[in-house]
């Protein structure tokens, strides 16, 4: 599904080096985790693959279903099937949560030849899927995460990538900020998308929410690199001694 | 050269080219005093240094292309009595009778004839009113000469809005309209203004609303990229009265709308606000604000944004001056533009003035482009950057539309300025 092969990634402001060769694949189906160290470079790796301006790609390749996803504008990459819940979900005043949704889904069935989705259509799933979420009618309809709680906006990051149904799901740190009942409303909403066909990237500090979203591989990145992949034990040897020992042995 | 003699001889070039008109001759005469003492707008003035008045005052209009436009009439849907004006001239066959429940109305041209006392005693004392402390000539020039308008007199709920057609069809039409609304004690109307009216339109709307009337008033100004205008809009307002008034401008090379306002009974509320979208180094709008308070627990606010591209120029200039006396005043001001590239100009002077120490006054002005987080994260959602600056640009114009009462009036202006972006690349 997705291949990053030596990806090496730098700032355009600044002669700063961020990625330093990033090596991961992901199958189809799979739920691969990575875990670092702040400033390891996992959010840069999640923005350089959705496309955000300020980095500059020095080596290296980024393919989705075997095409080039570096080359695309960030709205050609959502379309072709890639999401990312940020980090930090960005407020958008005076757009209102339902209009976005409604504009972002047509515009991706447009981009890809489909039909759009009707008001009627489109109102009767996002209720349903919102609900799910616990998301009420008021949310919808105020601005785009504007006035929301940290704990809501990693919720409608969740019923975007449910409305929009991407076949690459990368989730950047979705956990951080959350009490326990809303980590499980959010992993809840990530494993009813779990399908053959879909990926996931789940970008996470803490164990917890692995106990929760059940990864096929962990990986360990440092200082722009993956230093280390393993089975889900490697995320409870984290969890247990941090990453000091981690570290030390690859160095 | 003295600036005094520049302006006596500008003023003497133009007021050349006019006649006065009959009818309201008292008043007319006392205009034509004030814009031979004053002299006509020079750039030099200190309202006028960010926006050169030149094209307004010159002898002769510039020439403006009629613009045919494909969008369907604005607010067509909406049940109103039509008033229209071809280049100033009225348009008996395209106008519908000049009768409505609640309202009285006749054109500027019968008020003598008809002998109609309120509009006589009312014209050109709101203007002349407004003439402190800051001079507006071109107001006044209109006073004298303005060749038709309608005065319009509410005295109870009117059943339709009046709507205003101002059509183009002359390259060199040079126009001067003058209207002059009283809203009695209760009473409450809606005008609608809309169209580019001449190649040089000179507007005059004056407006008494007495105790408790309500007046809403929603303009736009025509999409002829050529035209020019300058418009002033006089208020009084009695106590409890409401006074609304909204103006969207797309295109245009130079517009100059000013609104004065004098609010001088107890618990009024008197809104301005207005929406512009220019594109092109030859659009240059200007927004020009005075509101008084000089009664309590009044309550004011100026809301105006701006989108401005390929080097457009929007200006601003508002100002909340509050009398000893006027306690409680709550007086609000924003202006704000969006720029969309680095060739456009915004220029604000927000002022206050304040006499009174039991008040609440606020002003901000913004100058910004389009937020690249919002736009980033939009587009990784799937919406194309273009859909996704349309989309950022049209929130920021939202807060000024939502300074509109009547949500089909909004919508209408809305789908407007939709298709004014979608036609941008
Ligand atoms: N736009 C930026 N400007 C300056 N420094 C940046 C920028 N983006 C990332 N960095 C730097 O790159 C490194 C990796 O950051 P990030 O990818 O956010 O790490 P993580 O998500 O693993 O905590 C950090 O040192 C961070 O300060
Ligand atoms: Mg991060």
């Amino acid at each position: 599904m997705l291949e990053i092969k030596g990806l090496e990634v730098k700032l355009q402001e600044e002669d700063k080096q961020i990625l330093k060769g990033v090596n991961l694949s992901i199958g189809a189906g799979e739920v691969h985790a990575i875990m670092g160290p702040n400033g390891s470079g996992k959010s840069t790796t999640s923005y350089v693959l959705s496309g955000k301006d300020g980095y500059e790609v020095t080596g290296g390749s980024v393919t989705l279903d075997g095409v080039d996803v570096l080359e695309m504008e960030p709205e050609e990459r959502a379309a072709a099937g890639l999401f990312l819940a940020f980090q930090y979900p960005v407020e958008i005043p005076g757009v209102g949560n339902m209009t976005f949704l409604r504009t972002a889904v047509n515009a991706q069935r447009k981009a890809r030849g489909e039909d759009e989705m009707s008001a009627g259509e489109f109102l009767k799933v996002v209720r349903e899927k919102a609900k799910a979420l616990k998301i009420d009618a008021d949310m919808l309809k105020r601005p785009v995460n504007v006035g929301f709680s940290g704990g809501e906006k990693k919720r409608n990051e969740i019923l975007q990538m449910a409305m929009l149904e991407p076949k690459m799901c990368i989730l950047d740190e979705t956990d951080s900020g959350l009490d326990v009942d809303a980590m499980k409303l959010v992993a809840e909403g990530v494993n009813a998308l779990r399908s053959e066909g879909r990926s996931f990237l789940v970008i996470t500090h803490y164990q917890r929410l692995l106990d929760h979203i059940k990864p096929d591989v962990v990986h360990i990145m440092a200082n722009g690199r993956i230093v280390k992949s393993g089975g889900p034990e490697l995320a409870l040897e984290v969890e247990n001694n941090g990453y000091a020992d981690i570290l030390a042995e690859v160095a | 050269m003295a600036l005094a003699k520049l302006k006596s001889d500008a003023t003497q070039a133009r007021l050349a080219r006019l006649t006065m008109p009959d009818g309201l001759t008292a008043a007319r005469k006392d205009a034509l005093g004030r814009v031979a003492a004053m002299g006509l707008s020079h750039k030099r003035d200190e309202y006028w240094k960010y926006t050169d008045p030149m094209s307004l005052t010159q002898a002769d209009p510039v020439p403006a292309a009629v613009f045919e436009s494909d969008e369907s009439p604005l607010f067509a849907g909406v049940d109103s009595v039509k008033i229209v004006f071809v280049d100033g001239v009225y348009d008996a066959d395209a106008s519908d009778d000049l009768s409505c429940a609640g309202v009285e109305i006749d054109r500027l041209v019968d008020v003598a004839g008809k002998d109609i006392h309120w509009a006589t005693e009312l014209y050109g004392t709101l203007e002349t009113r407004g003439q402190v402390p800051v001079a507006r000539p071109l107001a006044a020039l209109n006073t004298a000469f303005a060749t038709d308008g309608v005065v319009i007199r509410a005295t109870g709920k009117a059943a339709k809005p009046i709507s205003l057609v101002y059509l183009h069809g002359d390259d060199t039409s040079d126009v001067m309209l003058h209207c002059v609304v009283r809203v009695d004690a209760g009473a409450d109307i809606t005008l609608l203004e809309t169209g580019p009216a001449a190649a040089r339109f000179n507007s005059v709307l004056e407006v008494d609303v007495a105790e408790g009337g309500a007046f809403h008033h929603v303009r736009t100004q025509g999409r002829d990229h050529e035209r020019r205008a300058v418009t002033h809009c006089f208020a009084r307002i009695a106590s409890e009265g409401r006074f609304k008034s909204f103006t969207l401008t797309a295109n245009g090379t130079m517009t100059r709308n000013e609104c004065i306002i004098e609010i001088l009974g107890d618990d009024v509320v008197a809104h301005v606000a207005g929406a512009c979208v220019g594109d092109g180094d030859d659009f240059h709008h200007d927004d020009t604000i005075f509101i008084t308070h000089d009664g309590l627990r009044g309550e004011s606010r100026q809301v105006f944004k701006k989108v401005l591209r390929n080097g457009a120029v929007g200006v601003f200039q508002g100002k909340i001056l509050v009398k000893a006396g006027a306690q409680k005043t709550d007086g609000y001001q924003i202006s704000q533009s969006l720029l969309l590239d680095d060739d456009s100009q915004f220029l604000a002077k927000p002022e206050l003035e304040i006499y009174a120490d039991d008040v609440i006054c606020s002003h901000g002005s913004t100058t910004g482009a389009i937020d690249e987080d919002a736009l980033f994260y939009m587009q990784s959602r799937g919406v194309p950057r273009k859909a996704a600056t349309d989309l950022l640009t049209l929130a920021f114009l939202a807060e000024a539309l939502e300074e509109i009462d009547n949500p089909a009036l909004a919508d209408d202006l809305y789908d407007r300025l939709d298709s004014w972006l979608a036609r941008r690349s």
